[in-house]
């Protein structure tokens, strides 16, 4: 049921539409498909970090790909967020060298000050929580990510620094 | 013999400017390559010479995975870095793409020169954000130096380097899935043969290394094959990042010797932390079977020690685990990520990385039987050797190696329903 749109600049912002470009580009002509994990990742942070069916259409229209192929890559990668997160959504690493360094402590200290769970949202909105795999970063174990930047040698005291911190 | 490779600017402030990286000698080498027109067997010769394996995980020689690619073949050939960096406990290319990216993307220069090819990626993991801006700053660098793009500082050569944003899968890291992932495709592995060289990204011959290899090219090219290989030892040439991480001092990565005793390293990394003792070492990566601590105190990191002991180098990955770690809930949570991870494109690694961690599960939880212990085995076993990629047997060897060396404890929560580490 894709829409057939006339002119692809009527898809997005021209900013998005602008970004968007700049994956194209970066890969051979007839590629295109090549930029939607570029393209998902700015419409996912445009729409507060999380894609809609909608949106993904609207990315399938852009890059000339089948919507099918857009939903497969955004259920593959664990980064594509299907529902709601929070305006900062908080990503614990639980994996080996973070859990011998009592990444578990940072769990339950986020639980308490939050009021939730992994993969829930508060009910304002501004948080959600997320248990992910080794980041890459296990010389700072426990660590975790929100947003863009990574947080290391947590302790529940530097949790409560870095939330205050946060707009 | 410290930082000498990857490493040589990280005493430097701002290590990661280009200016900073030219005042060690950074692009001299591409830059007589380029003057002097030299011969792309020549490089792969010198790579050949330098002994250097794969820092990826699988240890493969770089410069004879370079000479399977027919140069002269027409058409476009790509080269592509592994800077996807999933495998748990490893976190140096970060460092490399964070402190040293011009060293990285004057390798790839130099890799494509040797293979003709004009076009590259840097397959970067979509958490990895702060090294991925650092990253592009130093492209956009190059660039304007005349390091990138057409007729590089008027050689004749052109080479073009983009970066490619994962989107978290492990599975990615596995070369063929991601190239399948830069296609714009969900990461799953492809059948091989063919190999990359022949059929690669785009159906291109193309070469896929290790951030880490690559940015071991321009030192070896510059000071001589012979030189990077005598730093090391036999059958593991040059220097190599080792991550090194757990219950330790002074966790981080060390650009250290191939050989250098363990034990050496563990006093570099600040010895075990509130003097614990050591209980056991996972060496390189999550999937290479664990070695227990006092064997390991006695073993080189290099392939052959490491191999020799019945676990694998990997990517260089340490974790170093102290007496108050259970094995049962370490493999437990090692198990769930295999699971997790698997992209369920084969029977055995979806059905069986399912079966390990349920039963490691029912073990850590007290809920275990007697039965339990073969059947792991087993399921290892039945994994082992009949998949698509190598994620299946990554998946089965911890559990291997965790009943190799621990199997008490696996019995001691079977027959007392509690954990004996810190029962007393
Ligand atoms: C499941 C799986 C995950 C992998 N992850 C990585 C990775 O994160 N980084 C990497 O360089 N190689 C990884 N590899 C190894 C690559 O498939 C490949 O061997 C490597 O990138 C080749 O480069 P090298 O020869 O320079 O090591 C992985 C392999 C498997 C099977
Ligand atoms: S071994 Fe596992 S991860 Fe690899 S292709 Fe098969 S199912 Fe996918
Ligand atoms: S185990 Fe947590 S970052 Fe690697």
């Amino acid at each position: 049921m894709t829409v057939t749109v006339k002119d692809k600049t009527e898809l997005f912002s021209p900013q998005i539409c602008a970004e968007i470009d700049r994956w194209i580009a970066k890969y051979p002509a007839e590629w295109k498909q090549s930029a939607v994990m570029g393209a998902l990742m700015i419409v996912q942070d445009d729409n507060g970090g999380w894609l809609t069916t909608e949106l993904m259409d609207r990315v399938a229209d852009y890059l000339d790909m089948p919507p099918i192929a857009v939903y497969e890559v955004a259920t593959f990668y664990s980064m594509y967020e299907l529902k709601p997160v929070g305006k900062h959504k908080i990503c614990v690493c639980t994996n080996v060298s973070c859990m011998t360094n009592k990444s578990d402590l940072i769990v339950e200290h986020l639980e308490k000050k939050l009021g939730i769970s992994f993969g829930e949202v508060t009910e304002d909105g501004r948080f959600s929580m997320k248990e992910v795999e080794c980041l890459g970063a296990c010389g700072g174990a426990p660590m975790m990510q929100i947003g863009k930047q990574y947080y290391e040698n947590l302790t529940p005291e530097i949790v409560d620094a870095i939330l205050e911190g946060l707009e | 013999m410290v930082n000498e490779v990857c490493l040589r600017t990280l005493d430097l402030e701002r290590p990661w400017l280009m200016e900073q990286y030219q005042s060690r000698g950074g692009y001299e080498v591409l830059k007589q390559v380029l003057s002097e027109k030299r011969a792309p067997e020549d490089i792969i010769e010198e790579v050949k010479k330098s002994g250097l394996r794969g820092r990826g995980g699988a240890g493969f020689p770089t410069g004879l995975k370079w000479s399977f690619i027919s140069r002269n073949a027409p058409g476009q050939k790509y080269v592509v870095c592994n800077s996807d960096e999933g495998e748990p406990g490893t976190f140096k290319d970060r460092d490399i793409l964070r402190y040293n990216p011009h060293q990285l993307i004057e390798g790839m220069i130099l890799a494509g020169y040797a293979i003709g090819a004009t076009r590259g990626y840097n397959y970067i993991r979509g958490e990895f954000w702060e090294p991925y801006e650092r990253f592009e700053q130093a492209l956009q660098e190059a660039r304007e130096a005349g390091f990138l793009g057409d007729n590089l500082l008027g050689s004749g050569f052109d080479f073009e380097l983009h970066t490619h944003l994962g989107g978290g899968a492990y599975i990615c890291g596995e070369e063929t899935a991601l190239l399948e992932s830069i296609e714009g495709k969900k990461g799953q592995p492809r059948y091989k043969p063919p190999f990359p060289a022949h059929f690669g990204l785009y159906g291109r011959p193309t070469i896929i290394n290790n951030t880490e290899s690559l940015a071991s090219i321009p030192m070896i090219l510059e000071k001589g094959g012979e030189w990077f290989a005598d730093i090391g030892v036999k059958n593991s040439g040059g220097s190599k990042l080792f991550s090194i991480s757990g219950n330790i001092n002074n966790p981080g990565v060390f650009e250290i010797p191939m050989g250098t005793p363990f034990s050496e390293l563990l006093e570099m990394a600040g010895g075990m932390k509130d003097g614990r003792k050591i209980k056991a070492v996972i060496p390189g990566g999550s999937s290479a079977p664990v070695i227990p601590g006092e064997q390991m105190m006695d073993l080189n990191m290099d392939y052959d020690s490491i191999a020799g002991a019945g676990s694998m180098l990997g990517s260089g990955a340490v974790i170093v685990l102290d007496d108050t770690n259970c094995m049962v809930k370490t493999l437990e949570r090692m198990s769930y990520f295999y699971h997790e991870e698997s992209c369920g494109q084969c029977t055995p690694c979806r059905e069986g990385t399912g079966w390990l961690y349920r039963v490691v599960h029912r073990i850590e939880t007290g809920q275990g039987r007697q039965e339990d212990l073969d059947l792991l085995d087993d399921v290892a076993d039945k994994i082992s050797g009949k998949t698509i990629c190598a994620l299946g047997d990554a998946a089965a060897l911890p559990v291997q190696g965790m009943l190799r060396h621990y199997r008490d404890e696996f019995q001691y929560h079977i027959d007392h329903k509690r954990c004996m580490v810190g029962a007393g």
